[in-house]
């Protein structure tokens, strides 16, 4: 069992938490991500991190919505949760999405939704830097790892090497692959992508990513987007290699150096 | 004589080059004016880094400094072009030359320098195009006269430097014949042994005949660039600076807000009063099918284009061979605008919509949309990764068009990919991007 709280129950007892826990709903539904959840939380306590999440509360920050070009499902559930963020005074939210964090911190202002927002690398790496968490052995000593750049942590929101600075923390070998940092190429997800087959082509983006990290020859294709994990996974179990690569998101990375 | 002619013809050139420019210029005022233009400084500041310093075009280093050749003589010989407009009033030759002594040579001399590196360049250039074939360049959006225009102007500057070189050499030889009449101007970089090579034992009256024309084909070919830019790709070197510093400043993550629809749905939540929204108000078409929908930088943007292709070659959709190409889409824009623009200056009535009265931005229907230009298999492709944004060495935005054409079929037109649907109606009403019986809180005890 996790010790996780909500915001309801915060407020029932008369407080407040340092940081609210924006899940998504990959970290929700999605049996992949909820991993990815369910490890941070597990940084999140080691730390002694006082968070909240909002539960049932939450929902999908309308990300995909706005981008397939669906503004009025985008304005419905976007103020429908700053209505709930605003009504808790929220001023700090992290978050293990990509798209939710570029929602809530570049979409959310306009529309009266003004929050510190986090991605949870950057609140790790955070937590390393004022000593409150340390990695333990070296469980992953020399061992070769790709990182693949989400768009809207990389490209849209351009952090590059505090993903990258957590993995060196791991004693890994990190190879990058041809296209990374400002070129890395998309998983083919984003756009609402995820959610309707490829537009017909000679090849499917997330195999076109896929190939490219398999010519590193790294075992380990790091993360820091649930939908990347699922098109990233997807990929490597197309090509085959499932049995020699696996692919994690960087807080999972980080539990497993726990032990 | 040649003064009289000289007059003529560059007052028919910059009259006739005025004339295109401003259509141009009203072609892209054809888009919706964007709120105020902020932060004067952010954007003087991108402009020289990005504009005249050349700073993205650096992510690709061969093409870049090639590029760099070329760019930098341009530059300067524009400088030059004070002196040719000078002489051509006046009848005089090498006007400056005496006012400058020593400078005057070091100008011409590095002028000379870069044209040589241009000439190089551009032969380079050629190669890749036509024989190297650098995916980018030939890809089917380019075939025809996008190419050819490409050839052109890349031919005509060959045609300018070798004027420059002809007029320079035959004057270097005609200081020893005649040094009256063409004074000493010390030894430029190159002519001054690549002159007495070419056109040394020459007749003086066919080097004077030669030095004329290296001047007249120097200046016509000038000209006749000046009027050829505005129906090529290549008025980037004049609309790269003024889209530099249009770009958008906010985040590249924000999409930009619609009010109407915000509004509307924070009275339907009750959020604000009702009566503070105008419900009689007739509800506008949300998006662009046409460049009447997007914003006039969105059109700068497009008329900015030199088809380079560094956006399509980092696209994902356009990679793994799907048809969405960010150039096509800047492309299309930039020919719909056009066609639309002379359907307007020719009066063609039967592009009215109304047609009592006369065609105009305002009164515009031709029976054609930009859908026509770009299909939705295009649109649906796109996964908003930004890498064409961030690619672009000029600051072009191919993403935003692409989203406002998004959005007019989704909201205007309530079509789109049918997968969609599901998304949609499952965030509307349950809060989530997918259909699912469980809980939101359901993981933690999973």
């Amino acid at each position: 069992m996790m010790e996780v709280k909500t915001m309801a129950q915060y407020a029932a007892e008369g407080k407040s938490p340092e940081i609210l826990f924006w899940v998504g709903c990959a970290g929700s539904f999605d049996a992949r991500a909820q991993k990815v959840t369910k490890a941070f939380v597990e940084i999140l306590n080691k730390a002694n991190i006082d968070f909240a999440i909002l539960g049932n509360e939450e929902s999908c920050t309308g990300d995909p919505a706005r981008r397939a070009g669906n503004e009025f499902v985008f304005q419905m559930t976007a103020l429908q949760n700053i209505e709930v963020l605003n009504g808790y005074e929220i001023k700090k939210i992290v978050t293990a999405c990509p798209h939710c964090f570029n929602t809530l911190k570049n979409d959310y202002p306009a529309l009266g939704g003004n929050y510190e927002v986090v991605h949870h690398t950057q609140f790790i790496h955070g937590l390393f830097e004022e000593g409150k968490l340390a990695v333990e052995g070296g469980a992953f000593k020399g061992k070769k790892i790709t990182y693949h750049d989400s768009c809207y942590l990389g490209r849209v929101n351009g952090v590059y090497s505090v993903p990258r600075e957590l993995l060196a923390k791991l004693d890994v070998e990190l190879v990058e692959m041809k296209r990374c940092k400002t070129n890395g190429l998309c998983c083919g997800a984003g756009g609402a992508q995820m959610f309707k087959e490829d537009e017909p082509g000679e090849k499917r983006i997330n195999i076109e990513r896929v190939e490219e990290a398999l010519e590193t020859g790294a075992s380990i294709v790091a993360a820091n987007c649930p939908f990347c994990l699922t098109m990233m996974g997807d990929g490597v179990t197309a090509k085959e290699k499932a049995d020699d690569v696996s692919v994690y998101d960087i807080s999972e990375l980080i539990v497993q150096s726990f032990a | 004589m040649q003064q009289i002619l000289f007059i003529l013809v560059s007052g028919a050139a910059l009259f006739f080059a005025g004339r295109q420019f401003s259509k141009i210029r009203s072609t892209i005022l054809l888009g919706k004016d964007v709120e105020l233009i902020s932060d004067p400084s952010q954007r003087l500041k991108n402009t020289l880094l990005v504009a005249f310093g050349q700073k993205k075009m650096f992510k690709r280093w061969i093409p870049a400094i090639l590029h760099l050749f070329i760019y930098v003589a341009f530059l300067f010989t524009s400088l030059e072009l004070i002196e040719i407009f000078i002489d051509g009033f006046s009848g005089q030759h090498r006007f400056l030359a005496p006012y400058l002594g020593g400078l005057y040579t070091v100008i011409i001399s590095t002028i000379e320098i870069l044209s040589v590196l241009a000439l190089v360049a551009t032969v380079i250039f050629l190669w890749r195009r036509n024989l190297l074939k650098v995916p980018r360049l030939v890809k089917p959006e380019m075939d025809g006269w996008p190419t050819l225009d490409a050839n052109i102007i890349l031919i005509l500057e060959i045609f300018l430097v070798c004027a420059v070189f002809t007029m320079n050499g035959t004057d270097v030889v005609l200081q020893g014949l005649d040094p009256e009449h063409y004074p000493k101007t010390g030894n430029f970089a190159i002519t001054s042994w690549l002159g007495p090579m070419l056109f040394g034992g020459f007749s003086q009256g066919t080097l004077v005949g030669l030095e004329r024309a290296g001047w007249w084909i120097h200046i016509l070919t000038v000209f006749a660039f000046l009027n050829y830019l505005p129906i090529s790709k290549h008025l980037h070197i004049m609309l790269a600076f003024p889209n530099v510093y249009f770009s958008k400043l906010r985040s590249r993550g924000e999409m930009e807000n619609m009010p109407a629809i915000m509004n509307e749905v924070k009275s339907m939540m009750g959020i604000i009063p009702e009566s503070e929204v105008d419900m009689d108000a007739e509800l506008p078409e949300f998006g662009a099918n046409d460049v009447f929908g997007l914003s006039w930088v969105n059109m700068l943007n497009a008329f900015t284009c030199t088809e380079c292709g560094r956006c399509t070659d980092v696209c994902p959709a356009n990679t793994t061979g799907k048809k969405l190409s960010p150039r096509k889409v800047m492309m299309d824009i930039r020919d719909r605008a056009t066609e639309i623009s002379e359907n307007i200056s020719s009066g063609n009535i039967e592009c009215a919509k109304d047609k009592e009265q006369p065609v105009s931005a305002d009164n515009y229907d031709d029976g054609k949309s930009l859908f026509d230009y770009i299909s939705r298999e295009e649109l649906h492709a796109c996964t908003t990764c930004n890498a064409c944004v961030e690619a672009c060495p000029v600051m072009i935005d191919p993403l935003e068009p692409i989203l406002a054409l998004r959005r007019y079929e989704i909201l205007t037109e309530s079509a789109g990919p049918s997968e969609w649907l599901p998304m949609f109606t499952s965030i509307e009403n349950s809060g989530s991007v997918w259909q699912v019986p469980n809980s939101r809180e359901d993981w933690i005890n999973s």
